[in-house]
């Protein structure tokens, strides 16, 4: 994993496919691993297959005892079980190459979890500050039960998944993300789940561990990746349902044929009555069905997220909105300041003035932009915090305001409601009057004050326009607003257009007031919005949307975002977020980018066109079959049956083996596709299956009379009939 | 084929387009319960029904209980039916003392009329009396008829609601089928036939003394009333052996146009219906869609292959420009009596106006393939429907998947129990048609009833077992089905062809019901378009029809092709 480097999702993906579909460390175990799947306990998962190998079975047998009794003839018999035993290697060999590249990825993977050594605290309640006594046992990791508390220093691997319950350290997680950046993991808050495998590079933590032995999340990758656990996924149990009824149709087409002849006063043989039945049975998208299936996890994987079930990635495709939070994913993570606007009476230059020293110690993307903007705008250098004496007022939840405190002058920004309430309590201060009825004023739709009215106009002009208003005042007096924007990233409106075209609703969830949500929402070219939003209204926008009928994808790392994330159709939480988090999500996205839902919807769509494709080009394939073998079939009693051989195939023996051999080959030819994937283009429903019609089910009718035509010609030539 | 034998068939196909948005209009009043146009003459008796079974009309069933009055019904049906024939000697209303039917045809002709298909095994006239003709058969015109309706209505009520955890009233559906859909109309087209000339009497047969002074019995009868149900009902049996070829059920080309119209009406209707149900006309037009390509083509086949008349007369002078006019009625002709069987096949009513026997072996075909594709073509009233929807499921779980989502179907998700439960009702149908055809061939009892030798003899076989469990009753005439062994299979045939597949698709009702309906979006398949009627036709071609097509390549096509080299069989 070490050498793995991180790019753009994309780049990533397609570079690690033009690798591994011809990679030899790949197809040399996949053909071992195709004969091993011979086992016919294996066999019965697939019903399509299974019937292959009972008649395989039977008409070996049948051939060995015309071989010992010197009865018919043997060359034909023995190319045509060959072909048989063929098929069935090649659609194992399908299904072992695409587990095989998971298995690759599983066992770098096992690599790093080899063993380590715990440092498991012998008093959990002691602190790591000053005092503490250091006190542990070293125990194997593989023995850590839920509830235990380790102590992690640097150059310590991780050894399990856990909380962090105290301190701060940086960790390499690129065993499991590829990402070799480290990240930041600390008690508290929604940057504290820890995973077993990962690295501490600096500091040390105290670490509760959460899982099982054998369940940890690096246990779980690995068996995902490796397809051990590969359950059949609702659409693939229902697909097989359709291909084994379509199997029993087909049995009964064939078993009545020799009654049918025999009223004819001819006779079929058993070998052309296999022939018939295992060409016309739907063996192609049976055999290519599972490692299809593994396919589109494995495309998952590829791009760094985990799909905890198929189920999930089906569901995936057929997701109809899609919850995505605002910052990060529509809007770059920070708001900028864009303009300063004073009261009436106060210059542009004084505010900007006033708003760059309350901003000076302000470290957030938003506190520097307004130092940028007011240097931008007009020339005023950033002070020293020192030099002015000035003493630093953070942010805090609960009084939503920062500023500084200098030697007699005190310089408040923030919300506007909060930066309202701080003027009038300074102003009262600087009255002696008592503070009463505060807040109701406030509430007021119409303070007195004309200055307040004035700000509260300001401010709504700037939510209107998608902004975010900072208001600022000195010494209890308004002075104006900062103008904060969200920049939309740039292309996410052409991504929401192709999204909408395949019929995707995006609503953007954000805490901001509805007025600038709805601004950006527009700018953004999203269908929808949730304003001002909390856990809970997150919650039953999903459930309403539920309710009426539609799927519904979202992500999320929070603990609160914990019940949206479970109750959301596909639920993809973030790597860096919290256990609560991973454990809600049915997928985790080790980069923890949230724009990548889109793709991962794309990849669900994808896993789901690729199996329809190749269902209906292996259901179409049947017509060519029929005129191949019914005329060879019947030839020998109704010789006017040849005028069915539109195809002019040499000879019935050489129209059985070909379509037999076109039958097996196709499974082969079909192989990296299944691997691969349909191409997809965001396009609607409509133009997408035009396309697909045309290609692989009009291709899925003419194909095979070319390639059945053709491999007589070779037969014939060759000789082998 | 001439200029006048196409435009009979556009006129024909024009009258059937016409009549489904009115009918469908209607129907889906009716069956959305309510007042409509009949509620003032028919309200009181639907309400005096009602309180003589102790049927609570606003109590709506689950599938399975929906399943089980239907089940019910028919069987208490098919024992009232058998226990007439076997004791019409005793019973009145038997002017010409017809003794009581044998045992197997009297099981035989109860299932069959039950099950909607109305397979004869014997001659009309000559066996049974105006009691069993009235109150047996004619009864079980109407209800087998409506209980078909009935069954469409449901599964559309499937598709209709959402989270719903019932499919309708069977009792109710029964009824208002029978009330305010099948009786109005059989009264309007028996009085039509009455006009032109179709007797409509309790009197028994008149004897008329022919030219050469032979003496003929005319069998008279209640033909008008029987007829108009047969067609409407889909039922096909005919009063007389001759079905409507014979001059008193079918005295003109008037009455053969009005005849096949009937045929196809409720058919058509149901599916604006289906369209209207489910919120989007549109939906019903497609699958009417679908039904009118395969028609067209089958239409064109049969009358191309009908109007080429035999290769092997020619050898004899004689004129082959009137086609083949072998065992058709001249008052009908080539294209009228092509088309009649086309129709009559497609849809699973059976009546016919020339021997389909007789067809040139291609043009036999077509009604064989019409019926071996479970009859979707329009098909039997309200069998039509849910067959066709059920291909729907099996065209949309193939190649839904291509655009990208899990298959659905009008909002509903299709799942693995729609799935399991339509390849099931798929399954029936070639187990019935192919099994027993492969048995009947290879035994002498089987064999013994064939008319002719070679592959047609063959056809005569398959087209009786196809027929049956397609739930046709047509008949190749050439075999003589009244054997026990005929008539015990075939019955099998058709009572699994008909309950087999009933359930399931009840089934898959219900679970379509319960399920939410998602809104379309511009992610979802469109199912009203022509690419989706191509789709349905190609899947139902593929997956229907492929199956049988080493049974036809040693049935009609060799036939065809050793004719074309000069052997006839």
């Amino acid at each position: 994993m070490e050498a793995k480097t991180k790019k753009s999702g994309t780049e990533k993906a397609s570079r690690a496919q033009a690798s591994t579909l011809l990679d030899p460390a790949i197809l040399g175990p996949a053909v071992a691993g195709s004969f091993r799947k011979l086992d016919p306990r294996v066999m019965a998962r697939n019903p399509v297959m299974f019937c292959v190998e009972a008649v395989a079975v039977l008409t070996t047998i049948l051939l060995l005892r015309d071989v010992a009794t010197g009865a018919g003839n043997p060359g034909f018999g023995v190319q045509i079980v060959a072909w048989l035993w063929f098929t069935l290697l090649f659609a194992n060999f399908a299904e072992a190459v695409a587990e095989g590249r998971g298995k690759a990825q599983a066992a770098s993977l096992r690599k790093t979890r080899t063993e380590t050594d715990a440092k498991r605290l012998t008093d959990p309640d002691a602190t790591l500050g000053h005092g503490f006594n250091g006190g542990y046992d070293v125990v194997s990791a593989t023995r850590l039960k839920p509830g235990d508390v380790v102590l992690v220093e640097a150059g310590d691997l991780i050894p399990s998944d856990g909380e962090v319950v105290e301190g701060v350290a940086s960790v390499n997680e690129a065993a499991i993300t590829g990402e070799s950046a480290p990240v930041i993991r600390e008690s508290g808050g929604d940057r504290s789940a820890v995973t077993g495998g990962t690295q501490v590079l600096s500091d040390r933590i105290k670490v509760r561990i959460t899982a099982a032995p054998g369940s940890t999340f690096l246990d779980r990758m690995i068996s995902l990746v490796e397809g051990a656990q590969r359950q059949k996924t609702p659409n693939e149990i229902a697909l097989n349902i359709l291909l084994a009824g379509m199997t029993i149709i087909f049995v009964i087409a064939v078993a009545t044929v020799p009654s049918f002849a025999a009223y004819a006063g001819g006779s079929v043989g058993v070998l052309v009555l296999v022939a018939l039945f295992v060409t016309l049975i739907p063996t192609t998208i049976g055999a290519l069905l599972s490692a299809i299936g593994i396919a589109g996890m494995d495309r998952l994987v590829r791009f760094n997220v985990l799909a905890m079930s198929g189920r999930a990635v089906e569901a995936a495709g057929d997701v109809d909105t899609l919850l995505l939070d605002k910052t990060g994913t529509i809007t770059l993570g920070n708001r900028q300041a864009t303009e300063f606007l004073p009261l009436a009476g106060v210059t542009e230059r004084d505010l900007a003035d006033a708003a760059q020293l309350a901003s000076l110690a302000d470290e957030t993307p938003e506190g520097r932009s307004i130092t940028v903007l007011a240097k931008e705008k007009y020339g005023i250098r950033a002070r020293d915090m020192a030099e002015l004496h000035a003493f630093f007022v953070p942010f805090t939840a609960q009084t939503r305001l920062s500023g500084i405190d200098a030697e007699g002058t005190v310089i408040r920004k923030g919300a506007v409601d909060a930066v309202l309430a701080h003027a009038r309590e300074q102003a009262q201060d600087s009255n002696r009057l008592v503070a009463a009825g505060r807040g109701a004023a406030l509430r007021t739709a119409t303070p007195a004050d004309p200055a307040e009215r004035e700000i509260l106009t300001i401010a709504e002009r700037v939510a209107k326009a998608g902004g975010t208003p900072l208001a600022v005042a000195q010494d209890g007096r308004l002075l104006g607003v900062i103008h904060l924007k969200d920049i939309v990233k740039g292309g996410i409106r052409e991504r929401f257009a192709a999204l909408r075209q395949m019929g995707i609703r995006t609503v953007m969830i954000t805490g901001d007031n509805p007025m600038t949500a709805a601004a950006i929402a527009a700018e953004a070219g999203v269908d929808d919005f949730l304003a001002q939003a909390t856990p809970e209204a997150k919650l039953q926008l999903i459930r309403d949307e539920q309710a009426k009928g539609k799927l519904v994808a979202m992500c999320g790392d929070g603990t609160n975002d914990a019940p949206a994330l479970a109750q959301a159709d596909v639920g993809v939480a973030m790597n860096t977020g919290t256990m609560a988090a991973r454990e809600a999500g049915n997928m985790v996205d080790l980069d923890s980018d949230p724009t990548k839902l889109i793709e991962i919807v794309a990849i669900g769509k994808q896993l789901l066109m690729t199996r329809g494709a190749l269902t209906t080009f292996s259901i179409a394939n049947d017509v060519a079959k029929y005129f191949a073998i019914i005329p060879a079939m019947f030839l020998a009693f109704y010789p006017q049956l040849g005028a069915l051989n539109v195809m002019g195939l040499a000879s019935p023996e050489s129209a059985i083996l070909s379509a037999i051999i076109f039958n097996a080959l196709i499974i082969v030819a079909l192989i990296p596709l299944a691997l691969r994937g349909v191409p997809y283009r965001a396009v609607g429903a409509g133009a997408l299956l035009r396309r697909n019609l045309l290609i692989y089910g009009l291709g899925g009718l003419a194909v095979p009379f070319a390639g059945i035509k053709a491999i007589d010609l070779l037969v014939t030539a060759i000789g082998l009939v | 084929m001439t200029v006048n034998g196409w435009i009979q068939i556009l006129v024909f196909i024009a009258l059937v387009v016409a009549v489904t948005r009115p009918l469908g209009g209607f129907m889906t009043g009716v069956f959305n319960g309510g007042r409509n146009l009949l509620s003032p003459v028919f309200g009181p008796v639907e309400r005096g029904l009602y309180r003589i079974a102790g049927v609570d009309a606003k109590a709506e069933q689950h599938w399975v209980t929906y399943a089980v009055s239907m089940l019910l019904f028919s069987v208490a049906g098919m024992v009232l039916l058998y226990v007439l024939q076997r004791l019409q000697g005793v019973l009145p209303l038997n002017p010409q003392d017809m003794a009581a039917v044998p045992a197997d045809l009297a099981f035989n002709t109860a299932a069959s009329f039950v099950a909607n298909t109305n397979w004869q095994s014997y001659g009309g006239e000559s066996t049974m009396g105006h009691l069993v003709q009235m109150a047996g058969l004619t009864v079980q015109n109407f209800v087998s008829a409506a209980t078909g309706i009935a069954l469409a209505v449901a599964l559309v009520r499937g598709f209709a609601r959402a989270s719903a955890r019932t499919v309708g009233n069977f009792w109710v559906d029964l009824t208002r089928a029978t009330l305010y859909v099948l009786l109005p109309l059989a009264f309007l087209i028996a009085l039509f036939l009455v006009w032109q000339g179709v007797p409509q009497t309790l009197a028994g047969a008149v004897d008329a003394t022919t030219l050469e002074g032979a003496k003929q019995t005319i069998s008279l009868g209640p033909v008008a009333s029987q007829e108009a149900i047969k067609m409407l009902g889909t039922n096909g049996g005919g009063f007389f052996n001759a079905n409507s070829a014979h001059p008193f059920e079918n005295p003109n080309a008037l009455t053969n146009l009005v005849q096949m119209l009937a045929i196809f009406a409720i058919g058509a209707g149901l599916t604006n219906v289906f369209g209207r149900m489910v919120g989007d006309e549109r939906q019903g037009w497609a699958i009417l869609a679908a039904m009118g390509v395969l028609f067209v083509a089958g239409a064109a086949v049969c009358y191309w292959a009908e109007a080429q008349g035999n290769p092997a007369f020619a050898a004899f002078g004689v004129d082959g420009l009137a086609g083949n006019m072998e065992g058709k009625e001249t008052r009908f002709g080539v294209a009228a009596s092509a088309l009649f069987a086309v129709v009559t096949t497609a849809a699973s009513c059976g009546a016919v106006n020339a021997m389909h026997d007789s067809f040139m072996p291609l043009g036999g075909m077509v009604p064989m393939i019409n019926m071996m594709l479970g009859e979707v073509i329009i098909g039997g009233v309200g069998a039509g429907l849910y067959g066709m929807l059920m291909f729907a499921i099996v065209a949309l779980f193939v190649a839904g998947l291509m655009v990208g989502r899990t298959p659905e179907y009008l909002g509903k998700k299709l799942e693995a129990k729609e799935v399991k439960m339509t390849m099931l009702a798929v399954l029936c149908l070639p187990v019935m048609m192919l099994g027993w055809t492969a048995f009947a061939v290879v035994t002498d009892t089987g064999t013994a009833s064939m008319a002719n030798a070679g592959p047609h003899g063959y056809s005569e076989a398959l087209y009786a077992y196809v027929s049956a469990a397609a739930n046709n009753g047509s008949a190749f005439a050439g075999l003589s089905a009244n054997t026990l062994w005929y008539n015990l299979t075939l019955a099998v045939a058709m009572l699994v062809g008909r309950f087999l597949v009933i359930v399931p698709m009840l089934a898959i009702a219900g679970s379509l019901a319960a399920k939410a309906r998602a809104p379309a979006s511009a992610g979802t398949f469109p199912t009203h378009d022509g690419l989706f009627v191509g789709l349905l036709v190609g899947v139902i071609l593929i997956v229907g029809g492929l199956t049988f097509f080493p049974a036809l390549a040693l049935g009609p096509i060799v036939e065809h092709l050793a004719m074309s080299a000069g052997t006839l069989f």
